[in-house]
């Protein structure tokens, strides 16, 4: 059984048709890679997945679950998380004030505002820290990171609930080779106990990390399979491949 | 964010290098905190001192405005609290205060009750009720409410509240309820003067040290991420909603302490104390004072309120004027509000859940070997 279902979701917005019958399925521990030209829907697919948008038709099914009306918290809840395309750190808290954040949704009021859990938390948060590489930053402003820390702090929060399920929208974009290198030696560990979606414009990134592709065009998919199969599909290649 | 795109340009750097020393961090010191961290006690502590002298050096009359004046600040703490830490632009915080006046003063006229045992608590419960019946319908919906629907919810509350009580004859019209008795203890009674000065000084501050204490909890912690950014945190599993409609009814109760006692201080009430008047108010004082840091709530209505009343004894007829100016200023060059001339960013946002000098800034723990153990 997949980890993630999602089948003939389209999104019609007025006269634009975003998506049009894609789907998506991903199973456990498998580093799944959207691609596909500019406009074909990634993004788009990548919201109704999230909760971001409600697809105008079709069903997004999470761990055996219809989850296609859940809300984000409601997802977040079920065990899946986001990290936006575009950076959302929290900008005048510390890094460290950051990941609790994240790590205390679930706590209940009652241990919010007794500041209860925040002992229990503390390993955790400087484990996360460190994990990527952040762990001598703790006590400065998010603000004051670069472009490329400050995704990582994001990808870093986006983990700390510890999802089944990942959904990073271009975790790279506007990062250096070297940084691009460390992102993917920084999402392999996470591989033993989440599974990942990826949109990215960066092929050979994609080809480094994923498991399985799935290519959308015109917001319909295109193929899916193995890096490999699709490496070899001559549609593919034609309409993306090339051009990249 | 001008702090990741100043970011951008960054690209290409070797990524370790790039210390918090030259990256540009948005509007303020944002790195290291060093001097200035404990500017916030020291400032909160002069204006307590300065608050407990004043009926000292103060005629008897402008010891009365005094206690007029902190009970306006303790109405500012709560729309502070809603909209400097939560983020809910509340036009209406007025309807809560005015409420809660209204409904002391009637217990006072048709029921004979004046115990401050009874009125404070029956204030607070007025404030709570309708802010909880407000927020729920305003807050609480399954997708978060616009920032308009909730400023023009809060500002239509008020508003009809207002038309409500001036057209009721029971609620006395446009003169309100006149000659409430004074608020009473046993036998004695409370007058204007020092004493009640005190006493509403003294509810100040535990609201003030209770506020304070939520704020610089994990719950304060996560409504610092619901006012930077509620769709972000609600990817975290928050319940945003929930979180607002809490703070909402906290901050509905507050007023709703400030209205009961204003009400029995004054000696009456009428329908601004629940209209826009009152709301825009209180707006005025938390932004000239300074938003999301409880002593600029403060600050703001003791400076608002002692500025209006020197000018309208001195210059009855600009005063409006001068004292619209000096608003425009500060909110346009100021945005911070006036204790941002003495807080920095930094402190202004705090920490969470501990006390903040318990582990010093530098005191980053030795990184673990974690290898890939999935936390």
């Amino acid at each position: 059984m997949p980890l993630l279902e999602a089948q003939g979701i389209s999104k019609v917005y007025g006269k634009l048709t975003a998506l049009d019958g894609a789907a998506l399925t991903v199973g456990e521990n498998e580093f799944h890679g959207l691609i596909g030209p500019n406009g074909s829907g990634k993004s788009t697919l990548m919201k109704c997945v999230a909760g971001a948008e409600v697809p105008t038709t079709g069903k997004v099914a999470f761990v055996n679950t219809d989850i296609t009306a859940f809300t984000p918290t409601e997802r977040a809840r079920a065990g899946m998380s986001l990290k936006f395309q575009i950076t959302s750190v929290l900008p005048t808290l510390t890094l460290y004030d950051n990941i609790l954040l994240a790590l205390q949704a679930q706590s209940s009021l009652f241990d919010l505002v007794l500041s209860r859990t925040r002992n229990r938390l503390h390993d955790q948060v400087m484990t996360m820290l460190t994990q990527f590489r952040l762990a001598d930053r703790a006590h400065d402003a998010a603000a004051a990171l670069s472009h490329g820390q400050q995704q990582w702090l994001e990808i870093a929060m986006a983990l700390a609930g510890k999802p089944r399920l990942l959904l990073l929208d271009e975790p790279t974009g506007g990062m250096s080779l070297e940084e691009r290198r460390v992102t993917g030696e920084l999402l392999q560990p996470i591989k033993q106990h989440c599974s990942l979606v990826i949109v990215e414009h960066d092929l050979d990134f994609i080809r480094d990390i994923c498991d399985r592709l799935t290519v959308l065009d015109q917001g319909k998919v295109l193929a899916s399979g193995t890096v490999a199969e699709i490496q070899a599909n001559k549609s593919v290649q034609e309409i993306y491949l090339r051009r990249a | 964010m001008g702090g990741a795109e100043q970011a951008v340009a960054r690209i290409g750097e070797e990524p370790d290098v790039v210390t918090g020393e030259d990256a540009p961090a948005a509007r303020a010191p944002a790195g290291r905190a060093s001097a200035g961290w404990k500017v916030l006690p020291i400032v909160e502590g002069l204006v307590l001192l300065i608050a407990l002298v004043l009926p000292w050096v103060l005629q008897d009359y402008l010891t009365v405005f005094a206690t007029r004046v902190v009970i306006l600040a303790l109405f500012a703490l709560s729309f502070d609290l809603v909209w400097g830490y939560a983020g809910i632009m509340s036009f209406g915080q007025a309807l809560f205060f005015g409420a809660a006046g209204y409904g002391v003063a009637l217990m006072a006229r048709d029921l004979n009750v004046t115990s401050i045992l009874l009125i404070l608590p029956a204030g607070m419960l007025i404030g709570l009720t309708a802010s909880l019946l407000l927020g729920g319908f305003l807050l609480l919906g399954r997708y978060p409410s616009s920032v308009i629907f909730v400023s023009l919810g809060t500002l239509t509350g008020s508003y009809a509240a207002d038309r409500l009580a001036r057209g009721w004859y029971y609620l006395g019209g446009q003169n309100g309820i006149p000659s409430i008795p004074p608020l009473t203890l046993g036998s004695y009674e409370f007058e204007e003067g020092p004493v009640y000065y005190y006493m509403v000084l003294g509810i100040l501050l535990v609201v003030y040290l209770l506020c304070r204490f939520l704020v610089r909890s994990q719950f304060g912690l996560a409504l610092a991420g619901l006012r930077e950014n509620e769709q972000r945190i609600a990817f975290f599993g928050y319940k945003a909603q929930h979180l607002k409609a809490i703070i909402f009814a906290v901050g509905g109760t507050i007023a709703g302490l400030a209205g009961s006692l204003y009400a029995f201080h004054e000696g009456f009430v009428w329908p601004n104390m629940l209209g826009v008047v009152f709301s825009t108010q209180v707006v005025l004082y938390v932004l000239f004072g300074g938003s999301g840091t409880l002593i600029g709530a403060v600050i703001g209505t003791v400076i608002i309120e002692g500025v209006s009343f020197w000018l309208s004894d001195n210059y009855r007829d600009v005063w409006p004027i001068i004292l619209g100016v000096l608003l425009l200023l500060v909110i346009m060059f100021r945005p911070l509000g006036l204790v941002s001339f003495v807080l920095g960013e930094r402190e202004r946002v705090g920490s969470f859940g501990k006390g903040p000098n318990k582990k010093g800034p530098n005191k980053a723990p030795k990184p673990k070997e974690t290898g890939n153990a999935a936390p």
